[in-house]
């Protein structure tokens, strides 16, 4: 067993994690900034090749409040103002402070050259050419960390429960990959930023690393979660021939931009078919389109993957070249010639809305947790703005490292006072997460032959096909029996002790969160008897004002860390319907 | 169309010596050396161990692996109707299977 002693634990290092190290570090904090994976490169913010929306004013005028409206509106009644106020507020400030990093925005002519995007009223989005925001990005914040001699950064370091002491979050428990040893991390505040779930769905845009850790962390130390029930679906994610090295959602500004036909099985032009006239300016909205392509592809009229065509055939090759620029060429490399053949599209869970309930200091019910990036839940309400994820990760990654840094300050402050009182306390707390950890790696009865990566591809089945983004009441209790069905499968861990690397107990620690979250967004999108935003009610349609407010989700039961690693049923959860906060920024 | 790619995969962890293990693997024309161990775990052994973050996008870098002797990314080489073999790097200290200590020295754990 290891046991580690920080201020800070940052969980997750992409674009919030590495700012809220940063930031806690700059404001005098030791911060460990732990990753299941390699530092900066895990997570969703190096694969980002789109933009950042963020209202620098130049070279057109631009401010916050117009970017404010615009979120909120895309929210579509939902939002948390305070939360969204302070995304436009200091993600702003952030975009700058990366430019001072030497990020690269995009620039001619001496100004930004910032681009228009879905929902907004203006060009608001900057980006760093060609396609390479995310990987810009997380170099430049990676270098801030190095930077930062405070911060120790460890890899391949899996965190598998926090803990919990006095009713405070006070460190995290968790696996040293490599070794597979027992790893303990006394620590004054603990930040989660480990990101989304759209590894919950078989098609999904992001890392294998997006499994809703943040939410089953958070749930289990008894943090609320609000909003799990929308899920952001982007429609025209790429789907087949297999592409490398570029991201699923690149399609979208070239079909805005070239007019790319979308076109069913038959190479029909479908979309007029479910009331949206594309009429030639290829602008209909994101739920409708991915509406369309679902129901072609259940009327049985998809593209053999089960998409649907996007052509560009129409358009003479040079108008490509001069379009896509040196993306043809990285095209070519994945064997695709646009000017010959189409490709195939479908919706993909690119994103999710939910997440863990905060205040504007990114603050959980939970003193001493706090949460930052897409794992926070409220700023985005029913559905996210174009362009709004990056500068999130930034934002709310900062103020998260900003705020533990502070309640670290106010923990050493009565350490000063009490030094004795405080040494005991990192002792009792170390040796509660010892004994978390033992219990969480003792060995179970999973029988040998349960396939706990096969079980993870049939959740991802479960959830695209019963909790996707058109629901149904039959089809949420469905998926809801199909994921308590497989969660109660895998209940148990596995009979052997983790090795080095091991890919079994990895994916059991999957599994537990995974199902975990994946009854939270059933059981919320289930409770919700309307549509709003990314989540659709084919039995509930349109929006109900009545319906403005959140669904807030809870463990049920207890919530004792090691009273639920050794309970033989999954846990449950409560739901609260919690008022919209029309606070001072409205 | 499905094609069939023998993948031939080294298996093991220190102090063992390893072995090659011999997996008939079924593809798509553009699916990847990591989508074909992937597969291989979900079908056929899911004690197999890999390491991979991005899946598609070429981004996270942890995917590095030898096919047929060389170092390449898993993600990026595409599977083929032939016999492949896969070994973990060879400049890198060995973990398990495929698997190699990929980061950076001063990015692992603490010894303490
Ligand atoms: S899986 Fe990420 S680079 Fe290969």
């Amino acid at each position: 067993m290891r046991n580690l002693e920080t201020d800070v634990l940052v969980v997750g290092a992409g674009g919030a994690g590495m700012y809220a190290a940063v930031e806690a570090a700059r404001l005098g904090s030791r911060v460990i900034l732990a990753d299941r994976g390699l530092i900066g490169r895990s997570g969703a913010t190096v694969m980002a090749q789109m933009t950042v929306a963020a209202a620098m004013g130049e070279p057109a005028d631009d401010s916050v409040e117009a970017h404010l409206a615009d979120t909120l509106k895309a929210g579509r009644g939902l939002c948390e103002p305070d939360l969204s106020r302070l995304l436009c507020e200091e993600g702003l400030e952030c975009v700058r402070e990366m430019d001072t990093w030497g990020v690269g925005w995009a620039r001619a002519e001496g100004h930004l050259t910032p681009v228009m995007a879905p929902g907004h009223d203006r060009p608001r989005c900057v980006y760093v050419d060609f396609l390479n925001t995310g990987p810009a990005v997380s170099r430049t914040l990676r270098t801030q960390v190095i930077r930062s001699p405070l911060v120790q950064r460890v890899g391949d370091l899996c965190i598998t429960d926090l803990v919990v002491h006095e009713g405070r979050c006070a460190g995290a428990v968790g696996v040293h990959l490599p070794t597979g040893e027992a790893v303990t991390i006394v620590a004054g505040a603990v930040v989660l930023a480990c990101g989304g779930l759209t590894r919950l769905y078989a098609r999904n845009s992001a890392s294998s690393n997006m499994g809703g850790d943040a939410y089953a962390l958070a749930l289990r130390a008894g943090a609320p979660l609000i909003d799990m029930e929308f899920v952001q679906f982007f429609p025209i994610g790429h789907l087949a021939p297999r592409m490398i090295g570029m991201d699923p959602i690149m399609w979208d500004p070239f079909r805005y931009k070239l007019g790319g036909r979308l076109l069913n099985g038959l190479k029909e032009e479908f979309t007029h078919r479910y009331g949206t006239e594309d009429g030639g300016r290829y602008t209909i909205t994101r739920d409708q389109a991915t509406y369309a392509i679902y129901k072609e592809v259940e009327a049985g009229r998809g593209s053999p993957h089960g998409g649907a065509w996007l052509s560009f055939e129409h358009l003479p090759a040079e108008q490509l070249r001069a379009a896509f620029g040196p993306v043809v060429d990285r095209l070519a490399k994945n064997g695709i010639d646009l000017a010959k053949t189409p490709i195939e599209v479908a919706p993909i869970a690119h994103y999710h809305m939910g997440g863990v309930a905060v205040d504007t200091r990114m603050a959980t019910a939970v003193p001493g947790l706090f949460v930052g990036g897409e794992a926070v839940g409220g700023a985005n309400g029913a559905n996210r703005l174009s362009g709004n994820a990056i500068t999130e990760a930034f934002a709310f990654g900062r103020r998260a490292g900003a705020s533990a840094a502070e309640a670290v300050t106010a923990l050493a402050a009565s350490a000063v006072a009490d030094p004795a009182a405080s040494a005991a306390r990192i002792e009792q707390v170390r040796a509660q997460a010892q004994r978390l950890i033992e219990a969480t790696l003792t060995p179970g009865t999973l029988p040998a032959e349960a396939n706990t990566a096969a079980a993870i591809d049939e959740l991802q089945v479960i959830m695209s096909r019963k909790v996707g983004p058109f629901r149904t009441e039959a089809g949420l209790r469905e998926g809801l029996e199909g994921v308590r069905a497989l969660a109660q499968r895998f209940h148990a861990a596995p009979s052997f002790a983790p090795g080095a690397f091991d890919p079994v107990w990895l994916d059991w620690f999957d599994l537990r969160n995974m199902t975990l979250v994946a009854e939270t967004v059933a059981v919320a999108a289930l409770e919700r008897t309307e549509s709003r935003g990314a989540h659709q009610r084919e039995d509930h349609p349109g929006l109900d004002p009545d319906w403005t407010l959140h669904l807030e989700s809870r463990l049920a039961g207890p919530t004792d860390a090691v009273a639920l690693v050794q309970s033989q049923v999954n846990p449950q959860i409560a739901l609260a319907r919690v008022p919209v906060n029309a606070g001072a920024a409205a | 169309m499905k094609s069939l790619a023998q993948l031939k995969v080294w298996r093991g962890a220190p102090p063992e010596e390893g072995h090659y293990e011999q997996y008939e693997v079924p593809f798509e024309s553009g699916n990847s050396v990591l989508d074909g161990l992937r597969y291989i775990r979900s079908h056929f052994d899911r004690t197999l161990a890999l390491r991979f973050a991005c899946i598609n996008a070429n981004a996270c870098k942890e995917c590095m692996v030898m096919v047929d002797g060389k170092t390449v990314y898993g993600c990026t080489t595409r599977l083929e109707a032939r016999e492949m073999r896969i070994e973990p790097l060879r400049n890198k200290d060995w973990i398990r299977d495929v698997v190699s200590e990929i980061g950076p020295p001063d990015e692992r754990l603490p010894e303490v």
